[in-house]
């Protein structure tokens, strides 16, 4: 923290100023009034022309508004709409489990490997994930193809005789998800585990806890914070995926993020998305105030 | 302590990095492959990396992903060690948890709708000002510069909150200016973290596809538009050449901020 004793120079008041106030105005113009955008749009009638919608203030300044709820009114009375976000967050609630199944014991066992070792470990988690995103999803159509790596060695091993159709189910698409998202469930949960004091586990043992009770107990509870952050960091952002549906999701992958995209792009409704794109918002509101609180007490744990 | 490491996490090892390291390493051997089908072997050959230097549409659709990812990534830098020292050394001021949020919120917002948004954001801008006239470069590296300084900013305050601000404090004692200090002191300490901020903002703007289709306009191409339309279509063996290189790159970039951020430890205390 700042020596707050001293009166700041008047070049340290411009400074101050300038350093918060920069990066500040930015956000607001770039990040908050585009939310604010969506949702007036939401309220807008689509028309054809540039822009295509109704306009709020119709009237100029004579105070006129022009606000309609047709876009939302349809959006829960057409299927197409309730059956996405539901399907968006069963698919994402399947792909965070698969994350948590493989990356908890993966982070366990980074955490548990001998020093030097651990960093390699960990670099080697986080490196396919500079990576290009795009890329690593179409690395992985090629292994579930019909003549990929997984089918080919099926075959080989005489479990089928036919190639599975697998790409192009949802079985890819919890496969993609599972395998561009688990960097970021691991992160949280090895930093969790990493703090755990090996004497405790030790302690446990000696006083006759089996493996069984000692992960219960000890190691569990005392992870908590990490698959809670690990969690969301992959459930929040597999809700809106639209790159894996579309590209390894079958025609019946109607994942929110896919029926917005094709909304916008190919029937050019744009009312209609920015209402689609705000009922999302609004189901992601609170799972991101949970992420946002525990980043905020995560930041205050390391100052 | 004398516990052994157990097999059954060398197993769960060699299962996740296996998982995580064979798809990309088949791209690679595949792209060096001389059939045209995508899952035959057909002998070693460079046909593919010669056939995507000749493809006219890849290198325009590459110089504009990569001057697009060099302003961002500068700018985003910038704005993003602001951020970083706006929330670590300044105290409190009105609207902090506001910033907070805006800084946090854009690494998880599904990219769906912060492409939207934006979208939103320039068609009004250009109706009421008449600026950005059009949506291309531009646009597309404004909103670049949007998320990558999120990111920039997460680097910058770790390295600020795990410094001791014992030096900055000492040179301020001694009569330094606020914005002296920050120069002199502050950035040259978290130097290696605006490097790697640097480096993650250029490979988040390379590879950004949704956020960019979104605020791209007409004859402004970038890369990961190319690829994902020919993907679209089917698994085609240039992509397997393109994606080689973009790996061989990416993992250069990432090996050097790594190097960068470890070789030094912070120092802790004075």
């Amino acid at each position: 923290m700042q020596n707050r004793d001293m009166p700041l120079p008047v070049s340290g008041r411009w400074w101050r100023a300038g350093a918060i106030a920069i990066p500040y105005a930015w956000l607001l113009l770039f990040f908050l009034a585009p939310f604010l955008l969506v949702f007036k749009i939401s309220v807008a009638d689509p028309v054809v022309g540039q822009p295509p919608f109704t306009a709020l203030f119709p009237g100029g300044g004579s105070g006129l508004v022009h606000i309609s709820w047709d876009n939302y009114r349809f959006l829960f009375e057409d299927n197409l709409y309730p059956v996405s976000y539901l399907k968006s967050v069963q698919i994402a609630f399947v792909s965070t489990l698969l994350c948590l199944l493989l990356g908890y014991p993966l982070a366990y066992a980074i955490a548990r490997a001998r020093h030097p070792w651990r960093n390699v470990l960990l670099m080697l988690v986080i490196l396919p994930f500079w990576t290009s995103f795009l890329l690593r999803v179409y690395a992985w159509m090629g292994v579930l193809s019909d003549h990929g790596l997984v089918n080919n060695l099926l075959l080989w091993l005489g479990v089928i005789e036919r190639p599975l159709k697998i790409l192009y189910t949802d079985l890819a698409v919890y496969l993609g998800i599972l395998y561009s998202y688990l960097p970021f469930m691991v992160l949280p949960l090895y930093a969790s585990l990493e703090r755990l004091d090996p004497d405790l586990h030790d302690a446990a043992e000696d006083l006759g806890a089996g493996p069984l009770t000692v992960f219960r107990d000890i190691t569990l509870p005392m992870s908590l914070p990490g698959i809670i952050a690990g969690s969301l960091l992959v459930f929040i952002p597999a809700i809106g995926e639209f790159v894996i549906p579309s590209l390894m999701g079958g025609l019946d992958s109607l994942m929110i993020g896919r029926t917005l995209y094709e909304e916008f792009f190919s029937n050019r409704d744009w009312p209609m998305s920015a209402a689609v794109a705000t009922v999302l918002l609004l189901i992601l509101v609170l799972p991101i105030m949970v992420f946002q609180r525990y980043q905020v007490r995560e930041r205050a744990g390391v100052q | 302590m004398n516990r052994r490491y157990p097999p059954f996490l060398i197993g769960v090892l060699a299962f996740a990095y296996a998982f995580l390291y064979v798809p990309i390493v088949l791209v690679i051997v595949y792209s060096f492959n001389d059939s045209r089908l995508v899952s035959v072997w057909g002998g070693f050959s460079l046909r593919w990396y010669r056939a995507l230097l000749e493809n006219e549409q890849v290198l325009r659709a590459a110089w504009l992903s990569l001057r697009v990812a060099i302003v961002s990534a500068t700018v985003a830098t910038v704005l993003g060690t602001l951020a970083g020292i706006a929330l670590t050394r300044m105290g409190r001021y009105p609207g902090r948890f506001l910033f907070t949020g805006m800084l946090a919120a854009p690494l998880v917002m599904p990219e769906i709708i912060t492409g939207l948004s934006l979208l939103l954001l320039f068609v009004t801008l250009q109706d009421l000002i008449g600026w950005p006239s059009g949506r291309g470069a531009l646009t597309i590296t404004l909103s670049h510069i949007t998320f990558c300084m999120a990111f920039v900013a997460v680097v910058a305050q770790s390295r600020l909150a795990a410094m001791d601000a014992a030096l900055e404090e000492a040179a301020l004692d001694l009569g330094g200016t606020p914005f002296r200090v920050t120069l002199d002191i502050t950035l040259p300490l978290i130097m290696p973290a605006m490097v790697s901020g640097w480096l993650l903002s250029f490979t988040l703007s390379l590879d950004d596809l949704v956020i960019t289709s979104f605020v791209s306009g007409p004859g402004a191409s970038t890369l990961p538009m190319l690829i994902y339309s020919k993907v679209k279509l089917g698994l085609t063996p240039d992509i397997n050449a393109l994606a080689t290189l973009i790996i061989v790159m990416v993992s250069i970039c990432v090996g050097v901020a790594g190097w960068l951020m470890y070789r030094r430890p912070v120092p802790q205390r004075v």
